[in-house]
């Protein structure tokens, strides 16, 4: 899809686990320690069969007849001192393994949220906002089941299979290659099942991503579709994906069942043909009756990590790959860098903003900016005009370094913008969007997303100032009122005066207006226009105008045409040349006039 | 009435917890029976092939017994074999394989079927569900919340069903192996009748601790996505306040209350499992120890003792399925209560049998409406809308105009019966909304709302929504909303894509698209809350006086939320609403000279500019002066908020000939 999602995608397993494992070495802490406790454990497994054997062979004498209760009393109770070992070191083997993965995981976790958020907005947007909550969610968990499953159960048959086939060899080693021979195609048949299970499943899970955006769609779109009575037709696609869904699952749970009875059956051809070898091989004094039935328990050792390896493998494959979609978020250089402690901290006051030869154009798209020149002097208040895709929005961006111009250069009080630290830039330049994205939480957190420390009094005095006070009394709850999510308790206009006052409480020497109050009604408009003068009186404001009220109250107005700066001065004086300025102001009077 | 039923269907979602151990067993077995009662056919189809595959389990430990007494050790102890003994003995153990073979596969493939047939099944119905429940219930839960009653929990309610054959196997499966041993030898059955209700005893007791650890991982699982999608979604605010780390912290903490509890959840699993792996080699030990008192007193022979022997050790891990299914149960139970009570959810909207008639533009009346959403906990219920009565006859165009949150679009939702109201009533060419046949009133009213939606779909698709209408009347529909140009230029026009929520169009275009999406129904009431309000003025001007002379949209009666002048401008009549009420209506013109409030609204921007005028007049006089910055400002304050009628259509006035404003500037 993007460049984000696809970079390390034919890396091989074993480097997406050397470098997962250097990015968390949480994982790595005390793994030897559980290494060693998992091969006690393994080698506990094969207790049983070894006193099967013992007691059959020298416990029950020659014939049977007289078996030697002390020795097999004695032998019993070796074992069985052998079996709670196991299960002693296989608890502490267990609890290391899961604390070491958990805390690694969730360090990951975390690590990646943050790098999220350090890319920029280009970067953010050009991913679906779904598979960037899946890196940090999805894939982690992904991760996470394994470590609690598969991962033990991988440690745990590896261990089985090597100590298994030490002990056959070590019974008989021509029986050991004859058990090893008989489960070499299944070994194979279980790869290529394995290879088409993972299709499938690949098939179930973008199956089921098509599912869950309709169900979205059906609930996000509630009031579209019955205002326009499309129940019929959104069933139909929900029905069409459920159906898509259900058989890919189908599929995929048809090639699983057919690897467990191809493993029962190849367990069953090794275990007549050890009946029948190891029957002749003893005849020849090659083996013990004891010996040949040990290795028959040791055989179903043998079996069962085959048998829960296509699942084991399939979930380890998902693991890795969730893994290396999170490692390739955090190798996804922001393209927008904080320059950290080497950046410039820029001291507080009314800014000065320059643009030199700067240009701009979206990756893989026509420039959208070119050759800009202005100077925006400390404390003036500024207006940007434009039509729809003139460069507007892209100037406000740029000015506020949510993206970096592709030629030219912003400086703030002669730095350059790419050397001020993030932590300075923030603080002294904000922006509210047109779209007032709100949390889920009540209007005052909301509000304090602009300054954590504020107090109840100091939100009331902000939304006073900016001339709110009415509206806030008109809330039934007042500070209190929850939001709802993403701020849907509240009208479109309602969120756009939130941003505002949480972009105003911040305090910035900076502000930029991008369409800021373009759902609200014209009386308050103007009033949070006029509330707005008399607040950045000092600082310096720039906004972009939805309604040329806005220009003709600024110190100065700044038009863009097709990503030029066209125009520049005041508005009264702007409106008296022929120009861009003068149409789209004659249009404004048109729509006000009556 | 929407209030009652809002309140009990909360209830349902937030309880399920409060219940006890026994109480969710038995919850959940009424669970598995609703499925098996759906999938009768394919249920017993897999506990058949289960029940053959736990036979033949216990079949394999036997035949290697039976090979071992009549094959190996005959064999070990005269020293000699027979070709025929051999492949008796190799026969037994690969016919019993075969048959043990067919029945794991048809085990695993049946579950699997019955699994996602069930899946399925109530995807369907939850789906279904949303679209027939009101939009007052939508409003009332979260979209997180009904996106996993729709997939997670319906997941969650029918993960028990993979292992549920296998666990019915293993139950049968114990039964054979129980007469099994008996028949071998009552003395070590004891053994087995120790060892195999002690694993059955650990794995309830395993269940119980895992059960609440494991949920609260699974809800801090879902806290840590609400977390990142609401975190991600805000990334411009965070963005632009520099609220990166403070996010950062907010989400480490979710993402460490789930390391906590994914570690409390490998605790009880890192304990449990080596015991219960443990328990059945402790019973091979017992046995044999045991078996060789009763080998000497020549109760039982060498290959009985391998027989039982094997099968402890074949039995120790599918005796773990009936853990498995147990595991599941907890939350199958709390999936499935979340799952009903979308599906038993009342205040379902009831449609009469009322016919409305096609072709001429309808006659919209509402009377003395009332209408409340629903008060958040603990706050006090509030009235959105009070006792709000107008109406437009057919073909006129009404505007609706009054301040930010004063509850316009909650309007325009009754007017399309997106909601009822609580009282009053909104009728559509003299029928009460509420008696118009299902689908009457979509096929009758078209609303373009203020936040467009647009489908994964294409251009057409996104138009039509699945209307019957050629090409033609779209791009009609397109011209009209000013939208054909764009959509030409598109890669393949109407059959362009458009992405998730219209992802790859700017909002104006998004607006566009809803307003022919409106527009090529011929709508008899067209509703538009403020639908233009991301296109440039020039096209809007452009769209609304298309509107009006339109053959597409021209039998319509028209309602229309707008701020903007030219827009009222078209409209017979205004209704002026202040907090939730109709404090003015008439004609703009009268409206203008009897309500203040309306004057202020709709000429704060010529106030604004008078005033702007003036400032500068005083500013220039100041100048002259060399003095008086902040007395402007004072002066400009007064004038605008504390004056009454003169003032402001004064100030009308003067701006109503902008270009004398312009020239004497």
């Amino acid at each position: 899809m993007t460049a984000l999602s696809e970079s390390a995608a034919r890396e091989s397993a074993l480097s997406t686990l050397r470098r997962g494992l250097r990015i968390s070495p949480e994982f790595r802490a005390g793994l030897a320690g559980t290494l060693l406790l998992a091969l006690v454990a393994t080698a506990g497994r094969i207790v049983v069969p070894v006193a099967v054997q013992q007691v059959i062979d020298k416990g029950l004498g020659k014939n049977g007849a007289h078996p030697d209760l002390p020795f097999i009393r004695t032998a019993v109770a070796l074992c069985a001192v052998g079996v709670l070992m196991t299960a002693v070191s296989a608890y502490l083997m267990n609890v290391r393994l899961y604390r070491s993965s958990e805390t690694g995981l969730a360090a990951l976790r975390v690590k990646a949220f943050r790098h999220v958020h350090d890319l920029s907005m280009l970067t953010q947007s050009g991913e679906r906002r779904g598979a960037l909550v899946s890196r940090v969610t999805g894939d982690v968990d992904q991760i996470s089941q394994f470590m609690q499953f598969g991962g033990l159960m991988i440690i745990v048959s590896a261990g089985q299979l090597v100590v298994a086939s030490l002990l056959m060899a070590v019974y008989s080693w021509p029986l050991m290659l004859m058990v090893w021979v008989s489960f070499v195609p299944l070994a194979w048949a279980l790869r290529r099942f394995q290879r088409m299970i993972s299709g499938a499943y690949t098939k179930v899970r973008e199956r089921t991503g098509d599912l869950l955006s309709v169900v979205s769609e059906s609930v996000v779109g509630a009031a579209v579709i019955r205002a326009y009575g499309a129940e019929e037709r959104t069933a139909r696609r929900v029905d069409e994906t459920v159906d898509a869904t259900r058989s890919a699952q189908t599929r995929a749970q048809g090639l699983i069942a057919m690897t467990f009875p191809s493993s029962e059956l190849v367990a069953a051809l090794a275990t007549s043909a050890v009946v029948v070898c190891g029957t002749l091989l003893g005849l020849g004094g090659h083996l013990t009756a004891g010996e040949l039935i040990a290795f028959l328990f040791l055989v179903t050792l043998f079996v069962s990590p085959m048998q829960t390896a296509t699942e084991v493998l399939n979930d380890a494959q998902n693991a890795i790959a969730g893994w290396r979609r999170v490692l390739s978020v955090l190798d996804t250089e922001p393209d927008v860098a904080d320059p950290g402690a080497d950046g410039e901290t820029l001291p507080r006051g009314p800014i000065e903003v320059e643009f030199e030869g700067v240009g701009f154009a979206y990756p893989g798209g026509p420039p959208v900016l070119h050759g800009v020149d202005a100077r925006i002097a400390p404390r003036s208040r500024i207006a940007i005009v434009g039509e729809t895709g003139s460069g507007k929005t892209t100037f406000a961006k740029l000015l506020t370094r949510l993206m970096d111009p592709v030629e030219g250069e912003v400086r703030v009080d002669g730095v350059p913008l790419r050397r001020v630290r993030f932590s300075s830039l923030r603080e002294r330049i904000v922006m509210v969007p047109q779209d007032g994205f709100l949390f889920d939480a009540s209007l005052a957190d909301n509000i304090r997303y602009g300054r954590a420390d504020a107090s109840d009094a100091d939100l009331r005095l902000a939304l006073t100032e900016l001339g709110l006070a009415d509206w806030l009394d008109g809330l039934p709850q007042g500070l209190a009122t929850p939001v709802g999510q993403r701020g849907e308790s509240l009208s479109a206009g309602e969120r756009q005066l939130v941003a505002l006052a949480r972009a105003y409480i911040a305090d910035p020497d900076l502000l930029v207006l991008d369409e800021a109050t373009s759902a609200v009604d014209p009386a308050t408009e103007v009033r949070i226009q006029r509330a707005l003068d008399g607040v950045t009186r000092g600082r310096t404001a720039v906004s972009i105008a939805h309604r040329l009220s806005t220009a003709e109250a600024a110190d100065e107005v700044i038009v863009f045409d097709q990503g030029r700066i066209v125009q520049r001065g005041p508005a009264s004086e702007l409106v008296k040349v022929p120009g861009v300025y003068a149409d789209l102001h004659a249009s404004w009077v048109a729509q006000r006039k009556i | 009435m929407a209030d009652a039923s809002a309140a009990s269907d909360g209830d349902a979602l937030g309880a399920g917890g409060a219940s006890s151990t026994g109480q969710i067993l038995r919850e959940g077995m009424r669970v598995l029976g609703v499925a098996i009662r759906a999938e009768p056919r394919v249920f017993t189809i897999s506990v058949l092939a289960s029940a053959l595959y736990g036979a033949m389990t216990v079949g394999t430990a036997q035949a290697l017994g039976w090979a071992t007494q009549h094959t190996v050790l005959p064999a070990f102890e005269s020293g000699h074999t027979t070709a025929g003994a051999l492949a008796g003995a190799a026969l037994v153990i690969l016919g019993v394989a075969f048959l043990k073979a067919l029945g794991v596969g048809g085990r695993r493939f049946f579950a699997g079927l019955m699994q996602y047939r069930m899946q399925a099944r109530y995807r369907r119905a939850v789906t279904r569900q949303y679209l027939r429940l009101p939009l007052a219930w939508h409003q009332r839960h979260p979209t997180g919340q009904l996106l996993s009653n729709a997939n997670a929990d319906v997941e969650a309610a029918w993960a028990p069903l993979a292992p549920l054959p296998m666990a019915v196997g293993v139950v049968f499966m114990l039964l054979v192996a129980a007469v099994s041993i008996l028949l071998t030898d009552p003395v070590v059955a004891v053994v087995g009748f120790l060892v195999f209700p002690a694993i059955a005893l650990l794995n309830v007791v395993y269940q119980r601790r895992l059960a609440p650890v494991a949920t609260r991982a699974q809800q801090l699982r879902a806290e840590v996505s609400e977390v990142a999608h609401e975190s991600f979604e805000g990334g411009l605010v965070v963005k632009t306040l520099g609220r990166e780390q403070a996010e950062t912290e907010r989400f480490a903490a979710r993402a460490d209350a789930l390391r906590d509890a994914n570690i409390a959840v490998g605790r009880v699993r890192g304990m449990f499992d080596p015991v219960l792996e443990a328990l059945p080699n402790l019973g091979v030990l017992a046995v044999l120890l045991i078996g060789s008192v009763r080998l000497e007193s020549g109760a039982m022979t060498a290959g009985d003792l391998v027989h039982v022997s094997y099968l402890f050790t074949l039995l120790a891990f599918p005796i773990r399925s009936l853990g498995w299914v147990l595991a599941e149960v907890p939350r199958s139970v709390v999936g499935w209560d979340r799952v009903r009570s979308v599906l038993d959810a009342g205040g379902s909207m009831p449609y009469g049998e009322a016919e409305l008639k096609a072709g001429a533009p309808a006659a919209l009346r509402v009377e003395a409406v009332r209408f409340g959403y629903e008060p958040a906990e603990g706050a006090p219920p509030a009235d959105v809308l009070r006792d709000v009565s107008f109406e437009a006859s057919p073909g006129r165009t009404v505007a609706v105009v009054g301040p930010t949150g004063s509850g316009k679009s909650t309007l325009t939702s009754l007017l399309v019966r997106l909601v009822d109201p609580a009282d009053g009533s909104v009728l559509l060419d003299g029928l009460d909304a509420r008696d118009v046949r299902a689908g009457g009133i979509a096929a009758t009213a078209a609303l373009v709302p203020q936040q467009t939606f647009m489908f994964d779909d294409t251009v057409r698709g996104n138009i039509t929504l699945g209307l019957d209408v050629p090409d033609e009347r779209v791009w009609a529909a397109l011209r009209l909303a000013q939208g054909d140009g764009f959509v030409a230029a598109l890669p393949d026009g109407l059959d362009t894509r458009i992405g998730e929520r219209g992802a790859t169009l700017s909002g104006g275009q998004r607006q566009r698209l809803a307003l022919a999406r409106a527009v090529v129904r011929r709508p008899r009431l067209l509703v538009l809350d403020d639908a233009t309000s991301a296109v440039d003025p020039q096209v809007e001007q452009r769209i609304l006086a298309g509107l009006r002379e339109s053959e597409e949209s021209g039998a319509a009666t028209v309602v229309v939320v707008a701020y903007r002048k030219a827009t009222i401008a078209l409209a017979d009549e205004v209704v002026f609403i202040e907090h939730g009420r109709v404090s003015a209506r008439g004609p703009h013109a009268e409206l203008l000279e009897r309500s203040e409030g309306y004057r202020n609204l709709v000429n704060a921007y010529e106030r604004a500019e008078a005033e702007q005028d003036a400032l500068d007049a005083e500013a220039e006089a100041a100048d002259d002066v060399g003095d008086g910055d902040g007395d402007g400002d004072g002066d400009g304050d007064g004038d605008g908020d504390g004056d009454g009628a003169g003032a402001g259509a004064g100030a009308g006035e003067i701006v109503e000939e902008t270009g004398g404003v312009g020239e004497r500037a």
